[in-house]
């Protein structure tokens, strides 16, 4: 931008200096991955930001157009990988939509479960990171300590903990094994015992609230100019949360409350989060208490494969599982958006189909990417240190960023 | 919804196509229309720029769409606009100015697929190297095979 490029270079008619011209990253502990700001300092004073990323570019979306529908959702794991779960959802719903299928209610429900599990644990990462940049270094092992509860129940069920693409077109990988239950209810009785832990840690500590509270601030109309999405909106007091907007996988069938905050700053965003895991909570116990009973993905053998068992049995059983497995499944062509709410925002997934076993394009709507970009906005005139709250508050993982 | 889009096509005329896709209202028009259809989506209460992306359709001429999609705020729904653009040097006008959120969401698609953004305030390599060659995601682009590393120091 010849504009950023000249306040770069600029001298200040008051001081008769140049400002000094730093990088932030790529391999800063508080950029949370490697993104790199390019910063004009004078003296404390931030006169000129610009974030450069890429650096974690791997290709995502042309990869997946090589991948067959299914294959595609293990690269989806990769983006958000603090909840890669949210982002199969976006892309298996979207996958559902173009084939004109529903999955049943109990597979829904489950996937609603999961989806507020890894939101959960998605705040947790933030909050014990973004407190370590503040200098609070306790948080992090109290959070990471409830986070692996989260990542043993994902691991219970689809048997990996970080990269799980639990979700399958059409349903799950498996259904919930047994003892998942009293475990994840062991985790709801436990955790809110654990969130009053963080608040007393947090909340009346006077270098938390001094560094956070009026923060880079963004107002409503900024925030929306911007793009922004998710708890980042919500804290500046837009209501938009798309399970509520535009419920999809049942969440109309929950109670659950949208947080929102009206300052906008760094704190609101702290405090939204913090009560979103509350109403996750909330959408976890009802869940698990109203679970239907029944199938947990779709009938027939032309979505989902037979069972391993009826393979051995019935020769048409094993055409499909053949068919399903080294062609994939045929998705009628056509084009279709979806979104889902993420931790970090509006996950959104253009789907475009040719008519074969494999995606013409996937193209992901990242939240962090929209997010991240109005950082120079943030910290602009403001000092150092600030850059590293707001950096912290925006949340972002570079793997989306980039993807 | 309904009246926005009638309001649309009173303004607009022939130069926009509404059509729905699996229940998602789709509006086509000419590259040339998009910074004014924009502009009046804005006006009329779609203060989200939710993305800009393209589709490379190798085969077809012109080759490329490039997709926006905005969100209005009060309908609660999504829009999805549609541009074809094409040529050796394809290139759209720049929402850049009606929307903060296009200004990366350009570079992008320009990185990606080559698609120049007139007007644009900054338009250069957001993802890839700032020296790289060729656009990633055109479907002539091959997906696997080796290059040359890039030299470790910069002159």
């Amino acid at each position: 931008m010849a504009e950023l490029e000249t306040t770069f270079g600029q001298v200040d008619p008051k001081t008769g200096l140049k400002p000094m011209v730093i990088n932030l990253g790529p391999q800063h502990p508080s950029t949370h991955g490697v993104l790199r700001v390019r910063l004009a300092l004078d003296g404390e004073q931030v006169r000129a930001c610009e974030p450069i990323i890429g650096y974690l570019h791997t290709g995502i979306e042309k990869n997946c157009e090589d991948l067959t529908w299914n294959q595609a959702i293990t690269l989806t794991d990769r983006m958000d990988y603090l909840s890669p779960i949210t982002n199969n959802f976006g892309y298996v719903l979207g996958v559902e939509k173009l084939l004109g299928v529903e999955v049943p209610k109990r597979c829904q429900y489950i996937r609603v479960m999961f989806a507020e599990l890894s939101r959960i644990a998605s705040h947790l990462v933030w909050l014990g990171t973004s407190a370590m940049d503040m200098g609070a270094m306790s948080p992090f092992f109290y959070t990471m300590q409830q986070r692996e509860h989260i990542l043993d129940l994902i691991e219970m069920s689809a048997g990996a903990r970080m990269n799980p693409s639990y979700f399958r077109v059409g349903g799950l990988l498996n259904d919930l094994p047994p003892g998942f239950s009293e475990k994840l209810r062991a985790f709801l009785d436990g955790f809110p015992r654990w969130l009053q832990e963080y608040y007393a840690l947090l909340d009346r500590n006077p270098i938390w609230i001094e560094r956070l509270k009026g923060t880079s601030p963004m107002t409503a109309e900024q925030a929306l100019e911007y793009g922004w999405t998710g708890p980042l909106l919500r804290a500046s007091g837009v209501p938009r949360d798309l399970r509520k907007t535009n419920p999809y996988s049942s969440y109309e069938d929950f109670d659950f409350d949208v947080v929102t905050e009206t300052a906008g700053d760094v704190y609101a965003r702290y405090h939204v989060r913090m009560r979103e895991m509350q109403e996750s909570l909330k959408i976890i116990r009802q869940a698990i208490d109203n679970l239907p009973e029944g199938e947990w993905h779709v009938p027939g053998w032309k979505v989902y494969p037979p069972d391993k068992a009826e393979i051995g049995r019935n020769m048409e059983a094993l055409i499909y599982h053949f068919k399903l497995f080294t062609e994939g499944i045929r998705v009628p062509a056509g084009e279709v958006y979806s979104a889902v709410e993420g931790p970090k925002g509006e996950i959104g997934y253009f789907l475009v189909s040719d008519g074969s076993g494999k995606p013409y394009r996937v193209r992901v709507r990242g939240p962090s990417f929209y997010n991240l970009q109005a950082l120079p906005v943030l910290v602009q005139d403001k000092i150092l240190a600030d850059v590293v709250a707001a950096i912290g508050s925006i949340d972002i993982v570079l793997g989306e960023v980039d993807r | 919804m309904k009246e926005i889009l009638q309001d649309l096509e009173g303004a607009f005329g022939d130069r926009v196509t509404v059509s729905e896709a699996l229940g998602q209202t789709v509006v086509e028009l000419p590259a040339g229309e998009i910074v004014s259809v924009v502009t009046f989506l804005k006006s009329r209460g779609f203060s989200m720029l939710i993305d800009i992306s393209a589709v490379d359709r190798l085969e077809r001429d012109p080759r490329f769409d490039v997709v926006y999609h905005l969100y209005h705020l009060e309908e609660k729904d999504w829009l999805r606009l549609k541009v074809q653009v094409g040529g050796d040097t394809p290139s759209v006008p720049s929402i850049a100015h009606v929307y903060a959120s296009a200004n990366w969401a350009e570079r992008e698609c320009y990185d990606m697929f080559g698609i120049r953004f007139r007007g644009h305030p900054d338009l250069k390599r957001i993802l890839m190297p700032d020296d790289w060659e060729g656009h990633p995601l055109r479907k002539d682009y091959p997906l696997t095979g080796t290059r040359p590393l890039p030299p470790l120091v910069h002159e």
